[in-house]
């Protein structure tokens, strides 16, 4: 006799699945935000799955920094190219140029970013955006709902969120509001890395590690290239890397590894101790609470 | 384009280390009680914190002028919490074992306590009851106790913690599990389990205690790595609200008609004699299709999508049952509700949104039968509205037939929400059915 017990992954693979479904049934208008980092890309093929034989019945949207890794915009346009889905672009250099915003100190276009996507959701009618936050990633996070209230400026009140009661979602919002939605809010980086594996899902090469010129800086290692030129008085040294987090090109950094498949890397995850975030994302460190600040301004 | 599947790889076992399944605790508490401690052991103790998140707690803790890392740091997320020292909303936290993936959710034990704990017992498998071993069984204890029946929660585990401010006495343990156990008698509570700890010092948390030698039980991690949860799944009545109907509008697969959805309860086969309501038409499944393709059986909480032999006038809010087993179809609504709304109150004739299953109607309340008081659980049979946190006892009619099983018997088809209409915000979680306790 069968056990009728799911695994975890094909448990979060259902929970996930059964989300999406229910915000293509009683949302008007959902964009799936697509970065072309891992989490965004296993969201993608949840929805792919969800709705097969269909084709996905909402377009991608990649916010496009005009930093981005050349293999993540191919590994991007082969998804596109394989599951015929839309592809919305929302341009910050072009953001920059006609005022909307301006170019941040630091050089990180990962504040910025905000302005432009809630513009681009606002002009396409999105009411719904997936977002592929994981509460495994940070403190704030594991607070945030499946389906998170956002007002008719984007902003999330902590404080005010709806009860989310069984799975029984309530995606209600009046004209100009809007929600976002986590469908992988209960995976953690070891289970997106297992299903990855689990379903040999398409990655940018970046993820894997391979010998790269790198120099080291405040204890982070940078490839050297285009985005993060060797500086005068540094010296270039080749290691085996790879990438755990993809954010903008000129701001993350790689880490030390050896594992060069996708088996490796689940074997890296489930021994490594530091939280993807705190190693790689130089724009996290700023405060305790800088990811907070960052979601009330209707940051993902 | 031929085809929307993503990979030309085919998908292979998952790792071994995710190969066990999944477990939903819900803990709840109030600041003094060692919760937070408790959670913070059993996430490092298991290995799943982090080394920055340690390095970060200790940082702060330091700050603090405090002696020791203070674990409850880890799970106080908000700044504002951070700031008034409160925890405001349930947080969700995540570890694993080589046996099992659990989700924790974590509860506070102020003010907005009933909600919170409402929410986090809706989906759990286990509710984590801390007692103080100095303060033996409290109003709160009974209060949780109350809240997770009343929730349907199968498994409750009560952890009698500080332990070593007790000396590690059996006495005061035997205590308090004979007084515990004489109170949880008048709730319908399944599966009742006692363990001595002390999260602080670690004591049959993960690792047995040395110092509880009389202690015959496991400690907790064994104890909720061990626990048989696959049958309190409803594996009898089949149950599948259609979600979402799957009509592709693409050449390649132009007939298809599928109606997408997560099994809530029962075990459906392909070939099964099936009803669908509310047209009450008669058919047989055809196929029960997934992504990676066809399955001979689905079963609670699987994903699919379910084709029919016949060709019947099927839409998202219909359920799909067997004809000799089919949930009870009325507009009227008799429950337990507990009111989650600060702005306003529950009012006799008020109407509502109400969503059951994926079926979204209107309801009105026509009547308020009591107000439970969730501490003395005494009932209240005069009131006329029903506030924050409080819980009461309803009578609703709604404006199309909803296909329901008593939430005792059913935690999917028994359970709604109410949605104000005017602020779209959830006011009220509701369980459907006779009343579950005798109290």
């Amino acid at each position: 006799m069968k056990s009728h017990v799911l695994s975890q992954l094909r448990s979060l693979e259902a929970e996930s699945i059964h989300i999406m479904r229910e915000v293509v049934a009683e949302m008007q208008r959902p964009c799936l935000l697509f970065s072309g980092g891992k989490d965004s890309i296993v969201m993608l093929h949840l929805a792919v799955k969800a709705f097969a034989p269909a084709r996905v019945p909402f377009p991608i949207m990649h916010v496009d920094t005009g930093l981005n890794f050349q293999t993540v915009l191919d590994c991007r346009d082969r998804w596109v190219e394989r599951t015929g889905v839309q592809l919305v672009v929302a341009s910050v250099p072009e953001a920059i140029d006609r005022g909307l915003v301006q170019e941040e100190p630091n050089g990180s276009r990962n504040r910025i970013q905000t302005p432009v996507l809630l513009e681009a959701a606002e002009k396409h009618g999105f009411d719904a955006l997936f977002g592929g936050g994981r509460r495994d990633e940070e403190k704030a996070r594991a607070k945030e709902r499946v389906f998170s209230f956002r007002d008719d400026f984007g902003q999330w009140d902590p404080k005010n969120q709806r009860p989310e009661i069984w799975n029984l979602y309530n995606g209600r919002v009046h004209q100009g509001e809007s929600i976002r939605v986590f469908p992988l809010s209960n995976w953690t980086e070891l289970d997106i890395w297992a299903y990855i594996e689990a379903e040999n899902i398409d990655l940018p090469d970046l993820y894997l590690a391979k010998e790269r010129e790198v120099v080291e800086r405040n204890g982070m290692l940078y490839e050297v290239n285009g985005f993060t030129p060797l500086k005068d008085g540094e010296t270039a040294q080749v290691r085996s890397t790879r990438y755990r987090t993809v954010g903008d090109a000129n701001l993350t950094a790689c880490v030390e590894s050896a594992a060069t498949t996708l088996h490796d890397v689940v074997e890296e995850v489930a021994a490594v101790r530091l939280t993807e975030r705190g190693a790689t994302r130089g724009d996290d460190k700023v405060s305790e609470a800088a990811m907070e600040d960052r979601k009330k301004e209707g940051y993902f | 384009m031929t085809t929307t599947l993503p990979e030309a790889g085919v998908p292979s076992e998952p790792h071994e280390i995710v190969s066990g399944d999944l477990l939903r605790f819900a803990t709840a508490g109030s600041v003094d009680d060692g919760k937070s401690t408790l959670i913070g052991r059993l996430l490092f103790d298991s290995k799943s914190i982090f080394a920055d998140q340690l390095e970060s707690v200790e940082q702060v803790s330091k700050d603090r002028g405090n002696d020791y890392a203070d674990l409850s740091l880890l799970t106080d997320g908000l700044r504002a919490e951070r700031e008034q020292g409160i925890t405001i909303d349930v947080a969700y936290r995540y570890f694993a074992t080589p046996k099992r993936k659990f989700i924790i959710a974590d509860t506070p034990g102020h003010t907005q306590y009933t909600r919170n704990m409402v929410t986090g017992a809706s989906t759990a498998d286990v509710a984590l009851i801390l007692v103080d071993a100095r303060k033996g069984v409290v109003e709160q204890s009974r209060r949780h106790t109350f809240l997770a029946t009343l929730l349907g929660v199968p498994h409750v585990v009560v952890c009698v913690n500080k332990m070593d401010l007790v000396d590690y006495d059996e006495q005061v343990f035997e205590r308090i599990r004979a007084e515990f156990t004489e109170f949880a008698s008048r709730l319908r509570v399944p599966d009742l389990t006692f363990i001595p700890v002390s999260a602080l010092e670690g004591d049959n948390v993960v690792t047995r205690s040395e110092n509880m030698q009389w202690f015959d039980g496991s400690p907790l991690l064994s104890h909720l790595e061990r626990l048989h949860v696959a049958s309190d799944r409803n594996l009898v009545d089949v149950r599948f609200p259609v979600q979402y109907v799957i009509r592709p509008q693409q050449n390649d697969a132009r007939d298809y008609r599928g109606y997408a959805g997560t099994v809530a309860s029962g075990v459906m086969k392909p070939g099964d004699k099936v009803l669908a309501l509310p047209a009450g038409l008669e058919t047989t499944i055809e196929s029960i299709d997934t992504a990676d393709g066809p399955v001979d059986e689905a079963y609670p909480p699987m994903s699919v999508t379910v084709r029919l032999a016949d060709e019947i006038d099927i839409s998202r809010g219909d359920m799909i049952c067997r004809p000799n087993n089919v949930p009870t179809v009325t507009q009227d609504i008799d429950a337990q509700i507990c009111w989650m709304d600060e702005s306003a109150s529950l009012v006799q004739g008020k109407k509502y949104a109400i969503k059951h299953t994926t079926r979204w109607a209107r309801a009105m309340v026509k009547n308020i039968n009591y107000r439970v008081d969730v501490n003395t659980l005494h009932r209240d049979e005069d009131a006329t509205e029903i506030k924050l946190n409080e819980m009461a006892r309803i009578r609703l009619r709604v404006t199309q037939p909803l296909f329901v099983d008593a939430y005792q018997a059913n935690r999917q088809t028994g359970a709604f929400i109410l949605v104000d209409e005017a602020t779209n915000k959830t006011v009220a979680a509701g369980m459907i059915g006779g009343p579950a306790h005798q109290y």
